[in-house]
């Protein structure tokens, strides 16, 4: 592999932000034709920051780039473009009003010619195995659909580097397999592609080699069958892990919240949830898996009292059996009712927090309206804030830093910690690990299974099949807002899972 | 390596936060390029000497005491307007139309002044001046806040429409009331029975206004920094979605706020008519609700702040008058002068938030 000429060279890339965060430091990556390249490492570890720097997105501070050999400067995605390089965002860049087609050639010189764009289109398809009809609108298509069609707009403007930041972030595992497929048919006929990823089995299933970094160096690569997960996660961190969660047995669990045929719709009208029921249990990690979008926001956001609810019933069921309604009812008059509920939110910094507020103003959000005084108590909060930072080890310069300056861990920390700093009897996490590195993950897995052996009922929405297998007792599955089946979380097979999400009951016979 | 052809000649960065002083050294550093750039305008343009054209700018305000009081005045009415406006503003509320708030705050004023004596005795018309004025302002800002939380109609466009409604209600009424008769001007209101004049505090006839809005000043900074309210504006203005997530009923907050900033405003109208001029016309509040935009932005929504942007503002309009006068150019290039100095210092907080990073010279590698 060694003696053919890279498709890239980047020498000695650094980029720094803000004047002094060093994103990268003296990277040196080689990127080859007809290789699928694995670029691993933990959130904060300058991989998007690389892969932005070939696709004209950053201009690097120092070092070169080097296509096929020849020194090359990139000022713009359009430079980009035109030495065949193109990069497939987590978020998606298209029109949701326009069509697939029309989507692809949106920008580009020329006459406009929907018909022999429409052909071409289909040619890339049939090549490398995409299933894209030109004529959909955007609107109409599931999110994987969508991927498809940004990778084949970048194959339509020629590219024959492709880079794709965390492209499997959203797909079900079926669609992952389907993804990974249609990027081989590419690597064999002779492109150059980079995948972007934190997560550990998709090197290992698609990759021919990884590079990894961390905290923005460069600390080796090698090809993928002569490593295993353990050592590159070591690399990746930096010191050993041990890489699995604990599940300690539920102790004495009794039902805490009952959801009875539970109809929501969204302001449009769109069913989100339909007639959805099941029961979460006190001391015990109700997991709930799905595809992005099948109505786990609405899910938690019901229970929260933040929804709006068509019909059914959400019970609260107290230690001696007493059960309150909580439908009708809105954050407030719930925590008045005295029923401990926490919540972290997908949206950490849109909704759980406040961005540009402080670490003590932000715990202050769950405590502010305590006492009959028409000033805010600012010192409990504040005492607050120091305790979390203390115990979580949040890595902040001081209390008084804004929430949005600190890295996503951190800020999850601070999130999780003021929800479970009020001893809730429930706690929903949505996503609670999104984004997060290694170390963190397990600090919030760890947080939440104490909240478990305390007696607490957790819901845990996840995206990461492999982590709810390993942390859930129950897995309730949603799939299109309905509840797909609900599965011990011992001995339950990922794929079964896999299909459950994509078909109601898993296309079994239905329970 | 060749870098010299092939970097782009500059690039911009975010700065991460500098410390205060060196915000305020960029700041100096506009204020100081802007008096260069006048400078040389005046020159070129007038051929004056820009340093006779400074003085005079300065002297426009501090001239005589009599043009410090009217100075400070002023800075009081404009600062009591940008008050008004800014709880509305740290809610991200954007309420233009202080200028009708406080506007229809002086016609209540007004028509106590005009309807009630001989009925009620000189206090009693003060109290009702006051309370009407005041519940006047928090009425005409209500209104958009309700549709705003009701039906999240765009409350600058509505505010801003607000203010037409009120100017034509005031020159309604300035012909209804008008006096003399003929003259489409009400004129001097009791200026025999001097009922409903607010009391003047010894010899010195602005010191009530200017005490007030000092009070004013202090009691909207606690209020906003320091009282649940304030808490409540700064979390709905951060993120609706937060403050519902903690049970903050979020249209109750919006309407709640908007009730404060049109009351304020309401009291900045009372004090033009009871206390100042003594008398209403449409132009009465003199563009102050919109200069209060400007007032509140440029202190970054502090109060405290505003007390010296809203100088800053008087001072450089009452130094264009000045120069309008003294060197019989027209009001236009004071104006012209004015706003170079604001689109200096406005620009310099993109030097604050952000650096330029030029290339670095060929050869020259750290």
């Amino acid at each position: 592999m060694d003696n053919k000429t890279p498709a890239v060279t980047m020498r000695n890339i650094t980029k720094r932000f803000d004047g002094k965060v060093v994103a990268n430091d003296k990277v040196w990556l080689n990127i080859y034709r007809g290789e699928i390249l694995a670029l691993l490492g933990e959130n904060g570890s300058g991989k998007t920051t690389l892969m932005n720097m070939l696709s004209g997105i950053y201009f690097p501070d120092e070092g070169e780039i080097a296509i096929d050999g020849k020194e090359v400067v990139i000022r713009s995605p359009k430079d980009a473009f035109a030495l065949g390089i193109g990069m497939i965002h987590q978020h998606f860049k298209l029109v949701d009003v326009l069509t697939a087609a029309e989507n692809i050639v949106l920008g580009l010189p020329g006459k406009l010619d929907l018909k022999a764009a429409s052909e071409k289109i289909r040619a890339i398809c049939s090549a490398y195995g995409f299933e894209v009809d030109p004529n959909q609108k955007i609107y109409n298509m599931s999110v994987s659909q969508k991927q498809t069609v940004e990778i084949v707009k970048v194959l339509y403007r020629g590219a024959d580097i492709l880079i794709l930041d965390e492209p499997t972030a959203v797909l079900t595992p079926q669609e992952t397999d389907k993804l990974f497929a249609v990027l081989r048919n590419m690597r064999n006929d002779g492109k150059a592609i980079v995948i972007i990823t934190h997560k550990m089995h998709e090197v290992e299933a698609l990759s021919d080699r990884v590079a990894v970094l961390r905290h923005g160096q460069f600390i080796g690569d090698m090809p993928t069958k002569t490593t295993n997960a353990q050592e590159m996660t070591n690399m990746m961190v930096g010191h050993p892990v041990v890489l699995n969660i604990d599940r300690p047995e539920p102790k004495n669990p009794k039902p805490r919240i009952e959801v009875k045929g539970l109809t929501v719709r969204d302001i449009e009208g769109t069913l989100k949830l339909d007639d959805v029921s099941f029961t979460a249990n006190s001391g015990e990690i109700l997991g709930v898996a799905g595809i992005s979008g099948c109505g786990q926001k609405e899910l938690l956001e019901a229970i929260a009292g933040l929804q709006p609810v068509e019909k059914g019933s959400i019970c609260y069921i107290e230690d001696d059996g007493t059960r309150e309604e909580l439908i009708g009812k809105d954050p407030l008059s719930i925590q008045n009712m005295g029923v401990s509920l926490s919540f972290v939110p997908e949206d950490r910094l849109g909704m759980g927090l406040v961005g540009n507020m402080d670490l003590s103003d932000n715990m202050m959000l769950r405590s502010f309206r305590r006492g009959h005084s028409l000033f805010t108590d600012r010192k409990t909060p504040h005492q607050l804030a120091e305790t979390v930072v203390r115990d979580l080890e949040v890595n902040t310069p001081g209390v008084s830093t804004p929430v949005r300056r600190l890295s996503g861990g951190n800020v999850q920390k601070v999130l999780v910690g003021r929800e479970i700093a009020s001893a809730p009897r429930v706690l929903l996490t949505a996503y609670a690990v999104r984004g997060l590195d290694i170390n963190s993950s397990y600090t919030i897995y760890d947080l939440i299974n104490r909240q478990k052996s305390e007696g607490v009922a957790v819901i845990y929405v996840g995206e990461d099949l492999d982590v709810l297998l390993e942390l859930a007792d129950r897995i309730l599955v949603l799939c299109g807002g309905k509840v797909s089946g609900i599965v011990p979380g011992r001995g339950a097979k990922k794929r079964d899972v896999g299909l459950m999400m994509t078909k109601l009951g898993g296309g079994q016979t239905n329970e | 390596m060749n870098n010299k052809t092939r970097e782009p000649l500059f690039h911009i960065a975010k700065r991460a936060a500098l410390p205060w002083y060196r915000t305020w050294a960029i700041r100096g550093g506009a204020l100081v390029l802007a008096l260069i750039v006048c400078a040389l305008i005046t020159t070129l343009v007038t051929g004056e000497n820009p340093l006779q054209v400074y003085v005079a700018i300065f002297k426009g305000s501090f001239g005589t005491s009599r043009k410090v009081w009217v100075l400070l005045q002023n800075v009081a009415m404009l600062l009591c307007v940008s008050l008004a406006v800014t709880p509305a503003f740290r809610m991200r509320c954007w309420n233009l139309g202080g200028e009708g708030q406080a506007l229809i705050g002086g016609l209540a004023a007004a028509a106590c002044m005009i309807l009630l004596p001989g009925k009620l005795p000189n206090w009693a018309v003060i109290v009702c001046m006051t309370v009407s004025s005041i519940l006047a302002g928090a009425v005409w800002a209500g209104i958009p806040a309700l549709f705003k939380a009701r039906w999240n109609t765009n409350e600058t466009l509505f505010t801003l429409m607000m203010n037409y409604v009120a100017t034509q209600l005031v020159a309604y009424y300035c012909v209804v009331w008008e006096s003399p008769k003929g003259s489409g001007n009400i004129g001097i209101i009791n200026p025999n029975t001097q009922i409903g004049w607010f009391p003047q505090i010894g010899s010195y006839k602005y010191l009530l206004n200017i005490l007030i809005v000092a009070a004013v000043c202090v009691a909207m900074y606690i209020y906003l920094n320091f009282s649940k309210h304030g808490y409540e504006i700064a979390v709905v203005g951060e993120s609706e979605r937060t403050a519902r997530y903690v049970g903050i009923k979020v249209d109750r907050v919006i309407i709640r706020t908007m009730l404060l900033s049109g009351a304020v405003c309401g009291l900045a109208g009372l004090l033009l008519v009871g206390s100042t001029n003594h008398t209403l016309t449409p132009t009465i509040v003199d563009g102050r609700g919109f200069t209060a935009v400007m007032v509140s932005w440029l202190a970054k929504f502090n109060p405290v702040w505003m007390i010296l942007t809203s100088f800053l503002l008087v001072f450089l309009s009452r130094g264009a008058g000045e120069i309008a006068t003294r060197f019989s150019l027209n009001q236009s290039f004071g104006d012209i002068l004015t706003g170079v100095i604001l689109f200096f210092i406005i620009g310099s907080e993109f030097f604050i938030n952000y650096r330029i990073i030029f290339r670095r010279p060929a050869g020259k590698e750290d």
